[in-house]
């Protein structure tokens, strides 16, 4: 403000003088206004410095070379993830994990708890499904049975093959995701798929005026947006976090198991009980959907045998069913 | 004209048919026929009364109909009938009849006159221009299907090999500039020849036919490399046709649906092409015959011949559906046999089987009546042939996936049930619009009959004939 070198005085005229008083003054007015604004900087650190004195709460935290430290509360920032590290780490996935659900038939009432508690946390309209449960019956003289029908997370995914544009894609954990900041929406990938558990977003998604200033996170698939596919992520956003997906916690009947093949262990998401992959398969007979079309399904089911209850016709859903068996 | 260069001639002829060599050009017989075949065809390029009434009219109709593809834009595709069950309808059936009607450039000029029939020569342009038309609107169809029209660019930017959808932007785009060059470099003669004899039209008309003249003077060596470059093309465009159609086969067949599922989905898709690409050459060939009265050019015996193609490729594609149907109705596996019923004797069996009978099999066999294969009958057949090819692309696409694998269930029932809407008909029939106005740009603005070729074919004659 006042840097400006004097000039040697033997070069003095009427201009420099002129100059120079204007010089002067604006010198003036730069020590006065200094001056004012260490003043304020000395008040606002001390008020800053009392402040912090008087909140003196800590907090441990993990640091990134598993130390664990105390920190203020103060020091403490709100992390928002941008879109770049959503959409990054949303394509890599969870490393050392392999996703795998496991649906007990025996016990699935149609209560219809994980296709709500989906479609609430995914801001789905009623009939949108990222997990839909169906009525099967596989002959004439076999029982009816209800049967949740999430995305199977194929490893050999056909929609994955016949994407154009990389929209969709198998993640190193075994999920398969759909990136609607990519899809074109031609629909390809709904026509492979054999499980029909793919949707397309006809009209406008349901909360897109509430979600319109969220970034887009890919691995929960919101905000929607209209012209593009939206399909079941296994709860990728929830797995980051280390919880159980919301169908999984959802279900009040036990049927679901949730967990990591490599573990060889899964989890019920009602009781809490954890066992053993392998066993848990192989001592109840579990089978894949479709497994002649090859496409190696991440979705397990046990048969639905000894059922402690009547089946009971679906209750009046809001829309009329049709089946084609 | 002396022996020793009729030898020549002669020899060159039998290379390829289509173009000749230079010696012939000299004659006077030749001049006086470019005279009277150039007066003939040349009559009818003009921006005249009745050419601007009916592209006005076709313009009010497109514009109709784009104001419903930008309600499509804005609402989303809800506006079709579309949903998550058959969630492809009219718009792919539309791409899959258009792709596949603008093969029959390549059965004609290509198949057919490479091989040494003669009489395709007055058609092979009509034959083209079809091909021309077709293509390009059949990539801008796909666009319509598209849920986000907007992000075209991304097929480009992020486009992955191993899907189909890429091949088929590849081939068809390629296609159809191999079809514009059939189309163009056999016309560079009569551009030449056109452009001192249209007293009174546009100037700019004259000055585009100077330009893409290219400076054309009859010259040996002219002919020589139009002859090469006309072979290479050709030869190209067949593995090139065969494979838009592939592809767009693949589209359905790499999926694991039931009706999809098949082995045979190339040939049977390129084998139905040539019947409704005939069919729409015939319809081109009678409406020019009558409204540009080209009787003496394309005559009965042209309608003959194209009606005796027309058996040939109905009873190939007759073939290939026999396998397609006959062979899955034999051991009915449950999932093709739920498809198979809905075709045979379910809610679509009226379609199916009026497709099959009015389209295929009954054309087929009255065509084999000398009687039939004449201007008219042939018309009326082909206007059925050619709806019920576009009816049997619809059967193609949308049945198979009313029955997926696993039952489709609580959703409303409008969603399972796939009915077009009237957007969706009017985007559509833009796409048909737009054609037509192709079709008629290509032949009202260019001599849709081969000039230099007609002369000379029949100065040749008068040739033989002395």
């Amino acid at each position: 403000m006042s840097e400006k070198k004097k000039k040697p005085a033997e070069e003095k005229n009427l201009d420099e003088i002129l100059d120079t008083s204007r010089r002067d003054f604006l010198k003036k007015v730069g020590l006065v206004g200094s001056a004012a604004l260490t003043g304020a900087a000395a008040l606002y650190s001390g008020y800053r410095f009392e402040k912090e004195k008087h909140s003196g709460a800590t907090i441990k935290v993990l640091t990134e070379d598993n130390r664990l430290v105390e920190i203020p509360v103060e020091q403490v920032k709100d992390y928002k993830p941008g879109l770049k590290v959503y959409q990054t780490r949303g394509r890599e996935g969870i490393e050392g994990k392999r996703w795998v659900m496991v649906i007990d038939l025996s016990k699935c009432r149609n209560a219809r708890k994980c296709v709500e508690a989906c479609q609430d946390a995914h801001h789905l309209r009623p009939y949108e499904y990222h997990i839909n449960t169906l009525v099967m019956q596989e002959s004439k003289n076999t029982p009816r049975y209800f049967m949740p029908k999430p995305c199977q997370h194929c490893d050999n995914p056909p929609c994955v093959s016949v994407c154009p544009v990389d929209a969709t894609f198998k993640r190193q954990d075994g999920i398969v995701l759909i990136d609607n900041e990519r899809c074109i929406g031609c629909r390809f990938c709904m026509s492979a798929c054999p499980y029909s558990a793919r949707m397309f977003h006809w009209q406008e998604p349901l909360a897109v005026e509430g979600d319109k200033e969220r970034v887009y996170d890919i691995e929960l698939n919101v905000p929607h947006k209209k012209g593009t596919i939206s399909k079941c992520l296994f709860s990728a956003d929830r797995l980051r976090e280390g919880i159980m997906p919301y169908c999984v916690s959802a279900c009040p009947n036990g049927v679901f198991y949730f967990g990591d093949e490599n573990e060889d262990a899964v989890t019920n998401g009602t009781t809490k009980e954890t066992v053993r992959l392998s066993e848990l398969l192989e001592q109840n007979g579990a089978y894949r959907l479709l497994p002649e079309l090859g496409t190696k399904p991440r979705v397990y089911y046990l048969p639905p045998k000894n059922r402690i209850f009547e089946f009971r016709e679906p209750g009046e859903t809001e829309y009329k069913e049709q089946h084609n068996t | 004209m002396n022996s020793g260069s009729r030898a020549k001639l002669n020899t060159k002829n039998n290379i390829i048919p289509d173009l000749m060599a230079g010696t012939i050009f000299k004659s006077e017989r030749y001049r006086q026929k470019v005279e009277s075949v150039s007066a003939d065809i040349l009559r009818n390029v003009s921006l005249n009364r009745g050419f601007l009434l009916w592209m006005g009219f076709l313009t009010a109709v497109l514009l109709a109909c784009l104001y419903a593809y930008t309600i499509q834009l804005r609402e989303g595709l809800g506006v079709t009938g579309l949903r998550d069950i058959t969630s492809w309808g009219v718009y792919i059936a539309n791409f899959v009849f258009f792709v596949a009607t603008s093969l029959v450039g390549m059965l004609i000029s290509c198949v057919l006159g490479l091989s040494g029939a003669k009489w395709v020569k007055p058609i092979a342009r009509i034959a083209e221009i079809i091909a021309v038309a077709f293509a390009a609107v059949a990539g801008l169809v796909i666009i319509s299907d598209m849920g986000r029209p907007d992000r075209l660019p991304y097929v480009f930017l992020f486009g992955r090999f191993q899907s189909p959808i890429l091949w088929d932007v590849t081939v068809v785009t390629t296609y159809f500039f191999v079809s514009l060059l059939l189309w163009f470099l056999p016309m560079i003669p009569d551009l030449a020849i056109a452009k001192d004899r249209l007293p009174g039209r546009p100037a700019f008309l004259v000055r585009a036919y100077e330009i893409l003249s290219v400076k054309w003077v009859d010259h040996e060596k002219q002919f020589e490399i139009l002859h090469k470059a006309m072979r290479i093309l050709l030869i190209l465009i067949i593995p090139l046709a065969f494979a838009i159609h592939t592809v767009t086969s693949w589209l359905f067949a790499v999926t694991p649906r039931p009706g999809w599922d098949s082995t045979i989905f190339g040939p049977y898709f390129i084998s139905g092409a040539f019947v409704s690409g005939t069919a729409a050459v015939v319809i081109a060939m009678y409406f020019f015959r009558v409204s540009y009265k080209l009787e003496k050019y394309i005559t009965d015996f042209h309608f003959d011949r194209i009606g005796r193609v027309l058996i040939l490729v109905s009873v190939l594609y007759f073939y290939f559906n026999l396998n397609e149907f006959l062979v899955p109705g034999y051991k009915l596996k449950t999932s093709d046999a739920i498809h198979l019923r809905e075709l045979f004797a379910g809610h679509h069996a009226f379609l199916f089987w009026g497709v099959q009978l009015l389209g295929l099999v009954i054309p087929a066999i009255l065509l084999l009546f000398r009687k039939i294969r004449k201007p008219l009958p042939m018309l009326v057949i082909s206007v059925v042939v050619l709806a019920a090819a576009w009816l049997k692309r619809y059967i193609i696409v949308v049945p198979p996936q009313a029955h997926p694998y696993l039952p489709a269930q609580n959703y409303p029932v409008e969603w399972i049930v796939y009915k077009p809407t009237l957007i969706e008909i009017a985007v559509s029939v833009a796409a048909i619009v737009l054609v037509l106005m192709i079709i008629t740009i290509l032949s009202k603005l260019f001599p849709v009959l081969p000039i230099q070729e007609i002369a000379e074919e029949e100065a040749l004659a008068k040739n033989e004939s002395v």
